[in-house]
């Protein structure tokens, strides 16, 4: 077995924007004077010409990306999650989501494993308040190939884009055959007794609680969900259908995220029981991000263990 | 200016103000005392200045403006339709279910509206955006954006204002409306910005101060904005409610309504300012 890579989605990010660079001069890229944290930098180093520090001031980086992309012309805006979606969420809303203008916002150092810096910085509600944006569309990469394709779709999506990207280098899983489209999700494994919903860098984990699920003899289906809006509904009633019981996995809080948006279609449409793995209305705090991810226990073992609850609840 | 050429314009204008109280009325809400203020500023920018094409509202080269006090919504939609981006009998419309006439700026909707405002600092973040974009993508059309004295307290537009000076946007001119009254009181009895124009000079701009109702000074700061190798705040020293004798300097009418009778007594004063402008 080939060795795996460990690269931080917000690195994918930063590398598909230099190699879109190099393919065209349409768009220009804006940070908030954390370019080389998100990696935009890496766009600022190669295109110096075509990029905007905005400075601490989130709030205004967001409004004069949105008066660009309302003179017809492309825009990536870029800075931590907790700023992004939280400090600038109304000139989001009203700014980009209202006009339903053409820009992407890159989000870096979501949830938890931002690690040391702590609570101020680890953003778990982003998803939450970006899903009641109308027309919003919310993309959360598992790993460093699917962020580059993703990234590569969201420039030419017609309507906003709030991309979602880690800080912590997370295994790189999908090859260069995977496909990726925004709105649809993705099976990757296969299994009729539970499904795994996972997003980000829980993904990965989900793939390890299938094979630790099946060494007990439980085929857990699992889906990577990296388009949170619009919501792929289709595969997520087959699989409730299919298999009658959900876990969701996300780094992410458990009010208003992934597990709620998968929730609100179920219990509509097809109602099973979802067991939702995700923050618990807590706060992070400073430590190593491996050692935040198991003390907030979104690991496999973890997923494993929901996915057994979900079993259990089954009719 | 020719004295014929401004003469059109204030009958212009005059009729821009029907439409404001036509509209507020009409809608039984909305902000008169605000609209009426820059009224003159909005008439000259789209009737003498502005490279526009009400035919073809997203000329690609044209320029924009941005009214980041958006709520003086019924004035930007009363000089759209005096200009011919759409009829006229839409200002009855204003604020009702169905109407494209939103109760702050829609761009998705409104032919000629440049960008959606309504909650205020944002618009002037947006109006930098497209002077940048304007800059950097070679494409060389001015943006304006209008603001509210009070709306200045907001402090995006000095977020705003910092960006536009660091990145020389010297096709960017911006007009503080200085009407000296915003909701709860005078600018002064609420948290008052003075001196603006020191303000903006401190941030990096060139400013020029007028009287914000008189066509003569509107056009000359334009024109010299249009020289000035920095991004331009004209503070437009402006009467709220102007045109309408009880509105005039009355904070209570920054946000209401005229009943029928002011209505009709308002719709008269307009009315015979009109007949005396084209006597």
């Amino acid at each position: 077995m080939s060795e795996v890579k460990n690269v931080a989605t917000r690195v994918g990010f930063g590398s598909a924007l230099v190699e879109l660079g190099a393919e065209r001069d349409d768009f220009i890229v804006m940070d908030a004077d954390l370019a080389a944290a998100t990696q935009t930098g890496m766009f600022k180093k190669a295109y110096p010409d075509r990029f905007y520090d905005c400075g601490i001031a989130e709030q205004n980086m967001v409004s004069i990306a949105a008066g660009v992309a309302a003179t017809g012309k492309k825009v990536v805006c870029s800075s931590f999650a907790m700023f992004a979606a939280g400090r600038a969420f109304e000139q989001v809303r009203n700014s980009i989501g209202y006009p339903h203008l053409n820009v992407v916002i890159g989000a870096t150092h979501a949830g938890i494993s931002v690690g040391e810096d702590g609570a101020t910085h680890q953003c778990n509600e982003d998803i939450a308040l970006m899903r009641t944006i109308p027309g919003m569309t919310i993309i959360n990469p598992a790993d460093e190939t699917e962020a580059k394709l993703a990234v590569r779709a969201a420039l030419d999506h017609d309507g906003p884009v709030y991309m979602r990207f880690g800080r912590l280098a997370v295994p790189v899983v999908f090859g260069d055959d995977y496909k990726f489209e925004i709105g649809k999700g993705v099976e990757l494994k296969e299994g009729n007794d539970v499904t795994i919903i996972a997003t980000g860098l829980m993904v990965n984990e989900a793939m390890q609680a299938h094979d630790l699920l099946k060494a007990e003899g439980i085929n857990a289906r699992v889906i990577n969900m990296a388009t949170i809006k619009p919501l792929d509904k289709d595969i997520i009633l087959k699989a409730a259908k299919e298999t009658g019981a959900i876990v969701t996995a996300e780094e992410h809080s458990v009010i208003g995220g992934l597990g709620s948006a998968v929730s609100e279609v179920l219990s509509e449409e097809y109602p099973v029981p979802v067991v939702k793995l995700g923050v618990y209305d807590r706060f992070g705090h400073s430590g190593p991000a491996p050692k935040l991810l198991d003390e907030f226990g979104l690991r496999a073992v973890n997923i494993v263990e929901k996915a057994k609850k979900a079993i259990s609840m089954k009719k | 200016m020719e004295a014929v050429a401004k003469k059109q314009l204030q009958v212009t204008a005059c009729k821009v103000r029907m439409g404001i109280i036509e509209g507020v009325h009409a809608a039984k809400s909305g902000h008169p005392g605000g609209s009426l203020s820059c009224a003159d500023i909005l008439t000259y920018l789209y009737f003498k200045e502005m490279n526009i094409d009400p035919k073809d509202p997203k000329k690609a080269d044209r320029d924009r403006l941005v009214l980041s006090k958006g709520h003086a919504a019924p004035a930007l939609y009363s000089v759209l339709a005096n200009r011919g981006y759409f009829d006229a009998e839409l200002l009855a419309t204003l604020r009702h279910p169905g109407s494209i006439l939103q109760g702050h700026p829609d761009m998705k909707h409104i032919p000629g509206v440049d960008m959606s405002t309504g909650s205020l600092g944002q618009g002037i973040s947006a109006a930098v955006g497209m002077a940048l974009s304007s800059k950097h993508f070679g494409d060389n059309y001015n943006v304006y954006a209008i603001l509210g004295d009070g709306e200045i307290e907001e402090g995006q537009v000095w977020e705003a204002a910092m960006f536009a000076a660091n990145k020389k946007l010297s096709n960017l001119t911006a007009f503080i409306d200085y009407n000296n009254l915003q909701i709860d009181g005078t600018i002064e009895e609420v948290n008052s910005a003075a001196p603006i124009d020191a303000k903006f000079e401190a941030f990096g701009w060139h400013t020029i101060t007028i009287n914000g109702n008189d066509f003569d000074e509107i056009e000359k700061a334009v024109n010299e904005a249009k020289t000035v190798d920095k991004p331009v705040a004209i503070i437009a020293k402006t009467v709220k409610g102007l045109g309408v004798s009880y509105m005039e300097n009355a904070v209570n009418w920054h946000g209401a309504a005229p009943n029928d009778e002011l209505y009709e007594q308002a719709m008269t004063e307009l009315k015979a300012k009109l007949a005396e402008l084209e006597a």
